[in-house]
């Protein structure tokens, strides 16, 4: 139909309503991107990737920064970063550590403090970016060192093991698989579209977009900035809290380490999912889907028999190319509304 | 002051409430006073002009009825008669204040739908997004109000792409569909063509019709002059004159404007 509208006025077709294709261009892109490696992983490594393991593999390990990369999108959109993310990861899994493991106390106590903690960082983070109006960028790499460093102290730099016959819920919750599927997967379902009804058909998530697009025109319409920016950071922190349990558990200890080497992927997944670096626009959906293609590269490369030191560099083109695209997209959008009357 | 301002309103006028009224308002950005000892009302039914140079305070004095800037300790606003405490954009927006910003207030990069109900989306009884009905909606009152048959623009297009005029459509209606009491309009011709300025203009006398009140805040005395019942003249951050349109003509106001740009003071 849309097509229909446009060819009938040609010359005029600024009017029409925009195509599906335009719509929901980067979305579609990611999802081509996803299955060409995909298929050029087949061609490659056929023995691995035509085995179920493989993905089994995907579906566990790919969660534990996937569903962090769903929550900073909405951080992303707000015109925000946020960096402080891994070291929130491990101080809200030391936190239900001392306070199990040290504190005796039950798992779900634990739990309500370990998110507890998550929310209390992303509080934090949220006060100082959108309160105080501190570049997101500088303040939580502060942050990240502050949350990092109380770890660290807290836990006296030692782990944790965190074994299923000491922890038997958690390990159902977080890592046992459900009907032979991976739990991990199943809660990054679950979160991706619960985080789609938040991003698109809630008040909070249509000011997530306003806020991000233009701050003074949605204060100038009552909208509340600070709360809207503050509330997508607990977001993450929460989330990334959540994280941090699922990669503990998988791993059955908890490492004071824990969160490092997550920054890049995280990050690298919500670009690659079409969400602008100048706010206003972004994708739940792009986000899952880049999240399983940045942890695809990574096991896809060193099983297609490449060096593994060549995931890095994969990663840089993906990040770089995407960024790219997305600014040349933008540019054009806006040089069209200028000259393109 | 406040007595200059009823004294000078008609009477039948300076019997009733104001819609909204600040009392001995100022306003300090750091050290720059934008507005000092301000008293201001728009009574129901009325169209007030207010007139001033650049940096007079107009835009300030509006976003501060809007709820934007909160008034110095010792300002005041009423609205129909009642003292409000907490005032804030959502609160002003609630109790039925519009305003048609001149940098428009739009966000440009989402689509029609979302700019149209910004602040104000409608929800459904799960209390979740009414995507549909802002879709729909903004099609039809781009139909009805803004003048575009409805294969002309649609609610998906997004902002950027929109004419100066076009934009200016979306924020009027934006306005309008709430059924506002208030609409204040600040400096809503500029960069519009003559038949987009035209179109502005009765779109404020309908204002007037309908019984609203409004404000109109304009450079352009040929613009501001035609339509409204009262003038406020600012200059510096103070209210230098209020005058009624049947008390002075357009000739003597453009005098008096130059003469307050040089000397500061009216007479």
């Amino acid at each position: 139909m849309a097509t229909e509208t446009a060819s009938a006025k040609p010359g005029n077709n600024r009017i029409a309503p925009p195509s599906a294709l335009r719509r929901h261009g980067s979305q579609l892109g990611i999802i081509g991107v996803g299955l060409a490696m995909w298929l050029s992983f087949v061609i490659a490594a056929p023995a691995v990737f035509t085995n179920v393991n493989i993905y089994a593999a995907f579906a566990q390990t790919t969660p534990q920064f996937g569903i962090i990369a769903l929550a900073l999108t909405f951080v992303v959109i707000t015109g925000e970063i946020d960096l402080s993310f891994p070291s929130v990861m491990a101080l809200g899994t030391a936190a239900f550590c001392l306070v199990t493991a040290y504190g005796g106390a039950p798992w779900y106590l634990g739990l309500i403090v370990a998110f507890g903690t998550g929310a209390l960082c992303g509080l934090l983070n949220g006060f100082l970016v959108a309160k105080l109006n501190i570049p997101s960028l500088v303040i939580t790499i502060g942050t990240s060192f502050l949350y990092r460093g109380l770890e660290l102290v807290l836990m006296n730099g030692t782990g944790v093991p965190l074994t299923a016959d000491k922890y038997p819920e958690m390990h159902r919750i977080f890592r046992e698989p459900v009907f032979g599927f991976p739990v991990q997967t199943l809660w990054m379902i679950v979160i991706g579209i619960a985080l789609w009804v938040l991003l698109n058909r809630t008040r909070f998530g249509a000011h997530v977009f306003l806020v991000g697009d233009n701050p003074t025109s949605a204060r100038l319409m009552g909208i509340n900035a600070v709360s809207v920016k503050t509330r997508a950071f607990v977001l993450v922190g929460v989330l990334a809290v959540f994280a941090g349990l699922l990669t503990s558990i998988y791993g059955y200890y908890f490492w004071p380490t824990t969160g490092d080497g997550f920054l890049l992927n995280t990050i690298a997944s919500v670009f690659l999912g079409g969400t602008s670096v100048f706010g206003g626009t972004g994708s739940v959906v792009g986000s899952f889907v880049a999240s399983y293609i940045i942890g695809a590269i990574n096991a896809g490369i060193v099983s297609a028999g490449i060096n593994a030191f060549y995931t890095q560099l994969a990663f840089g083109f993906v990040i770089v190319i995407s960024v790219v695209l997305q600014t040349i997209i933008e540019r054009r959008i806006r040089r069209q509304s200028l000259t393109g009357r | 002051m406040a007595e200059t301002a009823l004294a000078t309103a008609p009477a039948a006028q300076a019997q009733k409430i104001p819609v909204i009224e600040l009392r001995n308002v100022s306003k300090t950005f750091g050290e720059v006073r934008s507005l000092s000892g301000v008293n201001f009302a728009v009574y129901p039914g009325e169209i007030v002009g207010l007139l001033g140079d650049n940096g007079a305070g107009k835009s300030t004095l509006v976003k501060t009825v809007m709820g934007f800037h909160k008034p110095d300790p010792g300002g005041e606003i009423y609205f129909h008669g009642k003292r409000i405490d907490d005032w804030s954009v959502a609160r002003a927006r609630a109790l039925g204040i519009e305003t048609i910003y001149q940098e428009r207030a739009l966000c440009e990069k989402q689509p029609i739908w979302r700019n149209m109900f910004m602040g104000r989306e409608p929800r459904n009884r799960w209390g979740l997004l009414d995507v549909k009905r802002m879709r729909s909606e903004s099609a039809r009152l781009m139909s009805e109000h803004m003048g575009f048959t409805s294969a002309a623009v649609h609610p998906d297009n997004v902002v950027t792409t929109m004419s100066g005029g076009e934009k200016q459509g979306v924020a009027i209606t934006r306005a309008l569909y709430f059924d506002a009491e208030l609409v204040i309009l600040d400096e809503p011709t500029v960069g519009l063509s003559l038949t987009e300025t035209k179109k502005t203009l009765d779109f404020v006398s309908g204002i007037k019709k309908a019984g609203k009140s409004a404000i109109f805040i304009d450079h352009n005395i040929f613009h501001v002059y035609p339509v409204v019942d009262r003038l406020y003249v600012l200059d510096r951050g103070k209210v230098a004159g209020v005058y009624n349109k049947s008390q002075i003509s357009m000739d003597d106001l453009i005098d008096r404007l130059y003469r307050v740009a040089r000397t500061g003071t009216l007479e």
